[in-house]
């Protein structure tokens, strides 16, 4: 037997359950690690907030030292990297070579195979659809030992875009990069009040900026207001690709007393903020705008030990300005703040994923820290506001949903369940991806 | 610029000290066991901006072979300005204790076939008049303890072997660099609880690797503060030391 790691946690550090890790640090090691039998699910770099990374019972196969690059085309402008590699190397890598990733999340502390399997989105959503859009190819290992090479238009490959995971372990894979001229970005923040000020900057933003994303004060004072964000890619700063990037400034060096985010500090944070993150048009390192929380490590230790649950949801546009104000509501009423809430509306860039969870429409995400029933409570009439309005819940995110929200918000999930590998399973998938008649 | 040979290509402290040498363009050349290993290496460096000029697949340990495969590489580099061997093994105490066999081949890796390899580098470096060897060693090497002393001990005596090396050399413009990392978080020690401030990422102990290649000293404690610590186990008496689970 392969020697069991520690155990292993998900970003929200809730749920914990008990369950074996064991590191392939090379592509030859899966296939004899699953040979060894039992229930499989890949790990990443562990950024998954709730349960779809976790397999209570069963095996992580961490993929984490499966970090090299194999190839690189710079005439097609293509990457091809092991699954367990950073995007931030990636990243790091691509920007003095005039490139970049062309969708990436508000981290970059997440593997590849990881952005594969919960098809990651960014700010740049309306314009450049989820990470799965740009991955030109894979190859995935089977829970029988196949190694099957997987391109845009194959089932399997539509299958694993978001496949959370269960339908093996994607080894390698091949990126679409874009170019880029500078390591900077024009940015502004423009403060709003109320929804309305925010549908009506996102409509205005969306056909000229590249990246939009709102932050919104949920805070029973603040409630509605909140600072709109927009930036666009620098042009023509060549000599700017070759700057180091700004070094992560601080790590959370030990898990925060529970009252630290007491709904007292997280009021006085988000009034704070108000006031000072506004700012009109400026050139900001592009990191430092596209992946804020990055400067800070291991900030979920902020939430002390009972962790955190985090609830993102998409609500259709026609449905977006009533569902997000009923959602405000039951937030503010509830007592429970959000310490930070972001709000954007998706564009209509479809994804090859048949599970992916960026639709047209508002998406709206928030971090509750575990305080027991009450924030369970709160999660579940959210989610009753969201399945009301035909909107759907982010299962990367997720580590409470229902099986009847999953299963009428992913209407190609029976589709799905044809390519899931017997191998393979999940706590999330055992918890809401059984056959509706189970 | 700079042109260098990695032994034990695919040990994770030799592929994070490699990288660094690959985001600089340096020359590279590359030996290790595994075939499909050593190529994913290969390939990674190239990427990252390294010129692989050539990689071997060797046993190491094959003591006969070793003065073909430091040849090949040095004809194949032409001038070589650094060479680092990180090949070596940890092995399972309980098992050693119970096994000449894997004790024996243990203290034959980790000493006897890194000491007749630096030999033949040293020979090599001392023929085109220049150049810098460094081995990987370990804290461990610095005193026995209960809970790893057949690996200490192959680590002590390598130790030992460079120090006396680097005397023999001390007029020559040809340099031997003992490394010593602590606790390193590699698929070496996967079965290690790990955490707390005693750990280090390959990464952090490969820029120390490269800095110390770069700097003169002779030995090279990696990340520094084991320098520190290792005074104090070297000179802890030993009533103190025998109660201790170290």
């Amino acid at each position: 037997m392969t020697p069991a790691l520690p155990a292993a946690v998900s970003w929200g550090r809730y749920p914990r359950l008990a369950q074996r890790r064991v590191e392939a640090a090379w592509r030859g090691d899966v296939a004899r690690i699953l040979a060894e039998g039992g229930s499989a699910l890949p790990r990443g770099a562990g950024r998954s907030y709730g349960d779809c990374g976790q397999n209570e019972g069963g095996t992580l196969v961490d993929v984490s030292r499966m970090d090299r690059f194999i190839a690189f085309d710079a005439a097609r402008a293509e990457v091809t990297v092991e699954a367990g590699m950073l995007l931030r190397d990636v990243a790091r890598w691509a920007q003095p070579r005039g490139f970049r990733l062309p969708a990436t999340p508000g981290t970059l502390d997440l593997t590849v195979g990881g952005a594969i399997a919960n098809d990651v989105h960014g700010k740049n959503h309306h314009v450049a659809g989820t990470f799965g859009c740009h991955v030109r190819r894979f190859s995935l290992l089977r829970g029988d030992g196949k190694v099957v090479e997987c391109t845009p238009g194959d089932e399997l490959f539509a299958a694993t875009i978001g496949g959370l995971g269960l339908t093996g372990i994607v080894l390698e894979a091949t990126l679409a990069l874009r170019p880029v001229r500078s390591s900077f970005i024009q940015a502004e923040s423009i403060p709003f009040e109320g929804l309305d000020g925010f549908f009506g900057l996102a409509a205005d933003s969306n056909m000229s900026w590249e990246h939009t994303v709102a932050w919104l004060d949920c805070t029973s004072r603040g409630a509605g207001r909140g600072l709109f964000q927009r930036g666009r890619h620098v042009e023509d700063d060549e000599a700017s690709l070759a700057r180091p990037w700004t070094p992560r400034s601080r790590r959370v060096p030990f898990d925060f007393p529970e009252v630290a985010l007491s709904s007292l500090t997280v009021r006085a944070f988000n009034a704070l903020y108000y006031r000072l993150a506004r700012s009109s048009l400026r050139r900001v390192p592009a990191e430092k705008f596209l992946y804020p929380l990055d400067a800070i490590g291991d900030w979920n230790r902020l939430y002390g030990r009972r962790g955190f649950l985090q609830f993102q949801c998409v609500v259709p546009p026609t449905q977006a300005p009533v569902a997000m104000s009923e959602l405000l509501r039951a937030i503010t009423a509830s007592g429970e703040g959000s310490f930070l809430s972001v709000i954007k509306t998706f564009g209509d860039i479809a994804s090859p994923g048949l599970m992916s969870f960026p639709r047209p429409g508002t998406t709206f995400a928030l971090d509750f820290p575990m305080r027991g029933e009450s924030t369970l409570r709160l999660l579940k009439q959210l989610e009753r506001i969201t399945l009301a309005a035909g909107g759907a819940i982010y299962p990367a995110k997720d580590a409470c949903m229902g099986a009847d929200i999953f299963r009428t918000s992913f209407p190609n999930l029976e589709r799905f369940r044809a390519s899931v590998d017997p191998a393979f399973s999940s706590s999330f998938w055992r918890r809401v991806g059984a056959p509706a008649h189970a | 610029m700079s042109a260098a040979i990695l032994f034990g290509a695919t040990s994770s402290i030799g592929q994070a000290t490699a990288r660094l040498w690959a985001a600089r363009g340096d020359r590279i050349y590359l030996v290790a066991r595994d075939a499909a290993k050593l190529r994913a290496v290969a390939d990674d460096l190239q990427v990252r901006g390294g010129q692989v000029v050539g990689t071997r697949v060797a046993a190491l340990d094959e003591i006969d072979a070793q003065a073909a495969v430091v040849d090949e590489a040095f004809v194949a580099m032409g001038s070589v300005d650094v060479v680092l061997v990180a090949h070596g093994v940890l092995g399972d105490p309980a098992r050693l204790r119970e096994s000449p066999q894997d004790l024996a081949a243990l203290l034959h890796v980790n000493f006897v076939s890194t000491a007749t390899l630096a030999e033949r580098i040293v020979a090599a470096l001392e023929r085109q008049g220049h150049g810098t060897l460094a081995v990987i060693g370990s804290v461990a090497g610095d005193r026995g303890r209960q809970s790893n002393y057949a690996y200490g001990s192959s680590k002590g005596g390598i130790d030992v072997f460079l120090a006396g090396m680097r005397h023999r050399l001390a007029q020559s413009p040809v340099r031997v660099v003992t490394i010593k990392p602590g606790l390193v978080d590699t698929p070496m020690t996967a079965s290690f609880p790990k955490g707390g401030p005693l750990w280090s990422s390959p990464e952090r102990v490969g820029e120390c690797i490269d800095r110390a290649i770069r700097s003169g000293r002779g030995i090279a404690y990696v990340p520094r503060f084991w320098r520190a610590v290792m005074l104090i186990i070297r000179h802890l008496p030993a009533f103190l030391m025998h109660r201790t689970k170290l």
